[in-house]
């Protein structure tokens, strides 16, 4: 399925990251999930690996943060908790909504580790 | 010389001391998607499209909900008016190239092999590989797959989902993730509702309404010609609001591009 191709994009980005702040590896990888993304986080933690071997997050873990669904309704304003398909507005029942949270694939956050370098002392 | 405990210092060359930075972890802010790299060759991509006044329609489906009978059908009522152009995508076979070809339009078969979906990249290769001077339309025709196709954007302008009524009423609630990125639902295959006794055009409809999708609902068979007015109607539709929006300056991307998304880049 298409968490490995996803895997690998995370791959390139962190990637990225590490380079850009000099780092040796990543040892924490953060990113944050919703359900309406497409992508199963169970499947995407057990695709990392294969994506990740070699590289130098090969032994980071991979934490997930789960989004709730919540949707923001055009006709009363309110702001509610909705599920995967039922988007609807919790308080005044209209469809005509907006997700404001449930839709995210982010890559968060990256706990890098710095090798051990000299820096004059302040 | 031990840089990490200090045993090399004296206090005679303390104030030339380095102190050594603990091999630590700093943690950094991204807040990028995921799939950026995709999305950016997407936005290239629809510079081509743009850039010639190319409308580009991703279709997407389960495996034959008739995505490749509707282009036929399409290509055939649409061929004194307009110029078109496909991409087919499959696992293996060029067999819906060869469709498309038979009716003497230029079509391009991606064959994907394992992955399951179409790719910006994908597309940008095959793009390179056509001839898209005076087209007027560009047909994606994805892999047919209700899951993955959907979380790829492709630099198209709008998704059109088929839902066949052999499928069951009910597939917009089970793959919202999908059927959430329509910017029009086509209700395939009509012509058997009558030998069906349980799809429902409407109860369809209602589920489609409950992921908070707008999108037009169209009901046709390509086989047997019924509905096909609407569905061209809205098409010659689109095109016109592509060029409208080509003269401004402006682009458009599909539904897929969550509303989400622009809440979290204000906060981020
Ligand atoms: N009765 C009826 N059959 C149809 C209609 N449209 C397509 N079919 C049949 O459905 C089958 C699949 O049609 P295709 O057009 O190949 O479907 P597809 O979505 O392109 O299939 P994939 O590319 O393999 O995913 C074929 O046997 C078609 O003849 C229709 O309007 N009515
Ligand atoms: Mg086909
Ligand atoms: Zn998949
Ligand atoms: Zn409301
Ligand atoms: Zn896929
Ligand atoms: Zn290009």
């Amino acid at each position: 399925m298409h968490e490995l191709a996803v895997a690998q994009a995370l791959v390139e980005q962190v990637d990225a990251v590490i380079d850009q702040h000099n780092a040796a590896q990543a040892c924490m990888i953060r990113v944050r999930i919703g359900p309406l993304a497409g992508v199963v986080p169970e499947l995407l933690a057990s695709a990392f690996p294969l994506a990740a071997a070699g590289s130098r997050m090969e032994h980071a873990a991979l934490e997930f943060i789960h989004a709730p669904i919540q949707v923001h309704c055009q006709t009363c304003g309110a702001e509610t908790d909705a599920a995967m398909n039922r988007l609807v507005c919790g308080a005044c029942g209209d469809w005509h909504t907006q997700v404001v949270s449930g839709d995210e694939l982010l890559l968060e956050s990256v706990e890098l580790e710095t090798t051990p370098s000299l820096t004059p002392d302040p | 010389m031990c840089d990490t405990c200090g045993c090399n210092l004296t206090p005679g060359n303390k104030h030339l001391a380095f102190k050594p930075v603990p091999k630590g972890a700093t943690a950094v802010s991204v807040l990028k998607g995921l799939l950026a790299k995709n999305d950016d060759q997407a936005v290239h991509n629809r510079e081509h499209f743009d850039r010639r006044g190319i409308l580009a329609i991703n279709l997407m489906s389960s495996p034959g909900s008739g995505k490749t009978a509707l282009l036929e059908a399409t290509l055939v009522a649409l061929k004194d008016e307009f110029t078109c152009a496909v991409i087919e995508g499959d696992l293996e076979t060029e067999n819906d190239a060869e469709r498309i070809r038979a009716k003497g339009v230029q079509a391009h078969q991606i064959v994907t092999g394992t992955a399951c979906h179409l790719d910006a990249h994908l597309v940008h290769d095959a793009l390179h590989q056509m001839s898209l001077d005076g087209v007027d339309i560009l047909f994606i025709e994805n892999v047919g797959n209700l899951v993955c196709p959907a979380s790829f954007d492709l630099g198209q302008h709008l998704n059109v989902t088929l839902l066949s009524v052999t499928e069951g009423d009910d597939k917009p609630a089970k793959y919202p993730v999908m059927f959430r990125a329509a910017d029009a639902m086509l209700l395939t295959k009509t012509d058997l509702l009558a030998v069906l006794d349980d799809f429902e055009c409407d109860k369809a409809e209602a589920h489609l309404r409950n992921l908070a999708n707008p999108a037009p609902v169209m009901r046709l068979s390509a086989r047997k010609d019924l509905g096909m007015d609407a569905w061209l109607a809205w098409l010659r539709a689109q095109l016109a609001a592509q060029r409208a929006r080509v003269a401004q300056g402006q682009s458009r991307r599909p539904a897929i591009q969550s509303d989400g998304m622009k809440y979290h880049s204000v906060t981020a």
